[in-house]
């Protein structure tokens, strides 16, 4: 909730370093699920997730680490998932798209574009019919915003008045289709959610700070005004849509597109910032990056060494008794 | 012995469940309006309130996604589609969310839905009004398809389903809906995958499941009196398909026809006939038959329709030519007084 700008920047670091291990590891050919990699995204995650309460719930789609991670997903059991172990977040059953870690929230991602948006909306209003003052954040892309699902759960939202906040992130891109062959120049994502009834807000997605405070004031409306808030932000993916490389040789975006963002790096801007304002020291930084090390290093020797899971598992949990 | 009708039934089963369990919610497009889904609905949004029984916006997949997400958080709702073509919109929440998400999170979180649908079959339905999709339902793990062929079962499968803790597909037949049968007034279960033998015979095992039940006991109740034995299992369930009842009943009769709901290509029957050959192949006296609907789209004009669905006399061609009698079917199944495109003279469209 009250996160010093230090602690922000140590939460996007973490996640930044679990994920370039996981790129620096995957052509080992240990982790055989597809990977979506948030890096360049992490400012987004972070600046949500801070304003929730362990028990307000989150869900995802396919580029989900960061938002399981900023929501406290437990770490081991994310990296052995991936290795599809045993001790992984479900059994390895679900692997990097399929993230649960039900003790942080993290209820579910799914790499269905737009899917996990009604269902979180359900997951939302069963908390009004319930009377609880908990709310349910949504991560969706500018990608899923097209999908008419998006929409129905839109409407659902407002007529019920439903405590949930959509997160969109903008990163411009579907795959390798840029925004405008999808969608008219005209077409203006909050204005979409405002004409729903809904109290939309804009901005930075790189800058933790606006990202957080955006998301206090609307998680402040959702909670004042018993109804849903909209929240859109520019960002930008770094690798290659699905997989740990670099894929900016394809040509399927502008020249020096990449290049203008990662000069607006969520991370080293506002590490920078921070240390000129004195509150942040570089030994802080060398002291935390050796102790993230050594806890993403345990982590994947916690998902190597782990045992595959049992044959028996193929049948369990398709019908619960 | 009380009776009573299978609408009347539904509703009694959605009441009992909405008195009992809390958790329990009814939405659907119409579910409190004058009409009440063919009065599966009348009168529970005013003894539960509208917080509980509610009409829903047109957007079934969004709805459906709702209401996986209300089940996840502690809701068991049923959701209902007046036909089973809305659910079309659909499909995509109930095939990769609902039936997979307890699997894909390895049994962290079920859900508990169910999702009633209607099928239909005379008065003009035409191509989007009068399929019968069980098999595309029942071929995906994790669903549970139901399909009652009377008011008992209807009330007793439905509150089975309502506590199942799985997406269970609800498929009510609407020339159903009028047919009454004895039915108690407390909530009681019928367990889901069980079959049941509704008649006993010796000669041919008919397999049926929804409406079709109704027509292959009204053939094998005729062909009794030609001396012909006909044991009718009612699947009850598609899935899971109750596969001991067929095969003890086939191991019997050594004779099977499958009077499919649907279409037979890639069908229910195709399904028991793969079982029933796989399984007691060398017992068999004849290759097995099915009936089900004409491979192609309904046509709404009741010239064409007559045709496309299946009669009980369409059924009894079959048994006649499998046991080699020569019997004049035209005289023991005459045409009724009743125009064939509606199940019963109370119903006069138009839905």
């Amino acid at each position: 909730m009250n996160s010093t700008s230090k602690e922000l920047y140590f939460a996007m670091l973490r996640i930044r370093m679990v994920e370039e291990k996981i790129a620096e590891l995957y052509s080992e050919q240990e982790m055989r699920c597809p990977v979506h990699l948030s890096i360049g995204q992490e400012a987004v995650a972070v600046g949500v997730c801070e304003h929730l309460d362990q028990k307000d719930i989150v869900m995802s789609a396919h580029r989900a680490h960061a938002h399981y991670l900023a929501k406290g997903g437990d770490l081991k059991s994310m990296i052995a998932e991936l290795y599809g172990k045993s001790t992984g977040c479900a059994m390895g059953k679900g692997g990097s798209m399929h993230l649960v870690d039900l003790n942080s929230g993290f209820f579910a991602a799914v790499p269905i574009v737009g899917s996990t948006i009604p269902i979180s909306v359900g997951v939302a209003w069963a908390f009004k019919l319930k009377k609880s003052t908990n709310i349910v954040a949504v991560f969706l892309g500018d990608g899923a915003t097209e999908e008419g699902v998006f929409f129905e759960s839109l409407d659902f939202a407002s007529l019920k008045n439903v405590p949930i906040l959509f997160v969109c992130e903008n990163n411009f891109y579907s795959v390798y289709s840029q925004l405008n062959v999808r969608q008219s120049p005209d077409r203006k994502l909050s204005v979409l959610a405002e004409s729903h009834g809904i109290k939309s807000y804009t901005g930075d997605g790189n800058n933790v700070d606006q990202v957080s405070e955006l998301t206090k004031k609307a998680i402040e409306h959702i909670k004042n005004n018993n109804s849903p808030a909209f929240i859109e932000l520019d960002t930008f993916r770094w690798l290659e849509h699905c997989g740990p490389n670099e894929d900016d040789n394809l040509g399927y975006r502008k020249k020096g597109e990449l290049d203008q963002w990662v000069k607006k790096d969520p991370i080293s801007s506002y590490m920078a910032k921070i240390v000129k304002n004195h509150e942040l020291t570089e030994l802080e930084i060398i002291e935390k990056i050796e102790a993230l090390t050594t806890e993403i290093d345990e982590a994947f020797n916690f998902a190597k060494e782990s045992p595959f899971p049992d044959q028996s598992l193929l049948n369990q949990h398709i019908y619960k008794d | 012995m009380r009776e009573l009708n299978y609408a009347k039934a539904i509703n009694e089963a959605i009441d009992f469940c909405l008195k009992e369990d809390h958790s329990v919610l009814v939405i659907g497009l119409g579910v409190p309006d004058p009409k009440g889904i063919f009065g599966t609905t009348t009168g529970l949004q005013d003894k539960y309130g509208s917080d509980r029984v509610m009409d829903m916006p047109l957007a079934e997949n969004g709805m459906t996604g709702v209401i996986i997400g209300a089940s996840l958080n502690g809701y068991r709702p049923i959701l209902t589609h007046q036909r089973v073509e809305f659910a079309l919109l659909s499909i995509e929440q109930i095939v990769d969310q609902a039936a997979k998400w307890f699997y894909m999170n390895a049994g962290q979180q079920n859900v508990p839905i169910v999702i009633r649908l209607i099928i239909g079959r005379g008065w003009g339905q035409g191509a989007q009004h009068s399929q019968s999709l069980e098999s595309w339902f029942a071929h995906i793990p994790g669903l549970k398809v139901v399909m009652p062929a009377n008011a008992y079962d209807a009330k007793g499968l439905l509150i089975s389903s309502v506590e199942d803790n799985n997406p269970v597909i609800f498929i009510e037949h609407r020339w159903l809906h009028n047919t009454i049968d004895y039915v108690p007034d407390e909530g009681y279960r019928i367990p889901i995958g069980k079959a049941k033998v509704v008649r006993k015979g010796s000669d041919i095992s008919i397999i049926a499941h929804s409406y079709m039940v109704l027509e292959s006991i009204k053939c094998s109740e005729v062909l009794a009196s030609q001396g012909i034995s006909i044991e009718v299992v009612d699947l009850r369930s598609i899935s899971p398909l109750d596969a001991k009842t067929i095969l003890n009943s086939v191991s019997k009769t050594k004779r099977l026809i499958v009077a499919d709901n649907g279409w037979v290509n890639f069908g229910v029957s195709a399904e028991i006939i793969s079982i029933v050959t796989e399984n007691i192949f060398e017992k068999m006296l004849c290759a097995p038959e099915r009936i089900g609907m004409n491979n192609s789209p309904s046509p709404s004009t009741r010239a064409l329709a007559n045709n496309f669905y299946p009669r009980s006399i369409n059924i009894a061609k079959i048994a006649c030519k499998m046991l080699n009698k020569s019997i004049d079917l035209e005289v023991l199944f005459p045409k009724s007084d009743l125009p064939e495109d509606i199940p019963d003279p109370a119903f006069n469209g138009p839905f």
